[in-house]
């Protein structure tokens, strides 16, 4: 499996860290069930997923990866700065 | 005053002569991490060409003027080589003394890219590495700088405290590459 960092190009899987699922981060002052389900509620598709990785080998940036958990195809992958992560809801 | 003395990162490791491939401590200079502040790239690369007479590295680059070298260092990360940064890029920059922190070794010779080719998951071979090239990836575990300083010249880097396993790990891979006769 091979990740296009959007700096590095394509590089090996070795090179990164995995966190998890990306989600938007709620507002401070969201209700605790918003804050509930960002902390603990997780899909787990069969299918794409968008996921932060890290480049801890390379380039040190974080990265938006969508994945399909099937096949392990990689369809898009953006600076994790550039998802707007932090937007809130 | 106690007189300390100054040890290389590689300070007994012996250079490395074998086939055709050559293995040793780079020189000992000032090195610098340039971390331009948001929006201030342009700026800072403006400054390096007046103080310095070379540019912020490009993704993936390296810019040299005399003594001087500057690699890509990361995200918006340079590293300035051979000189000490003028004062005057601090208001575009944050400028931090990297000097001593890392291992920097020479690995010289016709078979070099085999040798990398055997600890890194990278292309490093002239056609997609030129003179100049500069990048951050892994050597065996390790985050390495890797920069072509030289058509049969590689600068390797990697944290002071790894300058052992990565002579070690270099000097299997020399050795493998060497016996393919």
């Amino acid at each position: 499996m091979r990740i296009h960092c959007p700096l590095c190009g394509a590089r090996d899987r070795r090179e990164f860290s995995y966190k998890g699922a990306a989600l938007v981060r709620p507002l401070a002052a969201a209700e605790s069930e918003a804050w509930h389900a960002y902390v603990n509620l997780r899909e787990n598709p069969a299918g794409p997923l968008a996921e932060l990785w890290y480049h801890e080998m390379g380039c040190g940036s974080w990265l938006q990866v969508t994945r399909d958990t099937v096949n392990h195809t990689v369809s898009e992958v953006v600076l994790a700065r550039d998802a707007a992560l932090g937007a809130g809801v | 005053m106690v007189d300390l003395l100054a040890k290389t990162a590689c300070d007994g490791l012996a250079p490395l002569n074998i086939g055709t491939v050559c293995l040793r401590e780079g020189p000992t200079v000032p090195m610098t991490t340039l971390a331009p502040y948001r929006g201030q790239q342009a700026a800072l690369d403006a400054a390096l060409q007046a103080a310095h007479g070379l540019g912020f590295p490009p993704i993936g680059g390296s810019c040299q003027s005399g003594d001087a070298r500057a690699l890509w260092f990361g995200r918006d990360l340079g590293l300035l080589m051979g000189i000490e940064p003028e004062a005057t890029l601090a208001q575009y920059a944050a400028l931090t003394d990297q000097s001593q922190g890392w291992a920097v070794m020479q690995l010289e010779g016709q078979g070099g890219e085999e040798v990398l080719a055997r600890l890194c998951p990278v292309d490093l071979r002239l056609s997609a590495f030129g003179v100049g090239a500069a990048l951050r990836t892994e050597a065996r575990h390790m985050q390495a700088s890797i920069c072509r300083i030289e058509e049969d010249c590689f600068q390797i880097m990697v944290f002071r405290s790894m300058a052992r396993t990565m002579y070690h790990d270099l000097k299997t891979a020399m050795e493998a590459w060497a016996a393919r006769g």
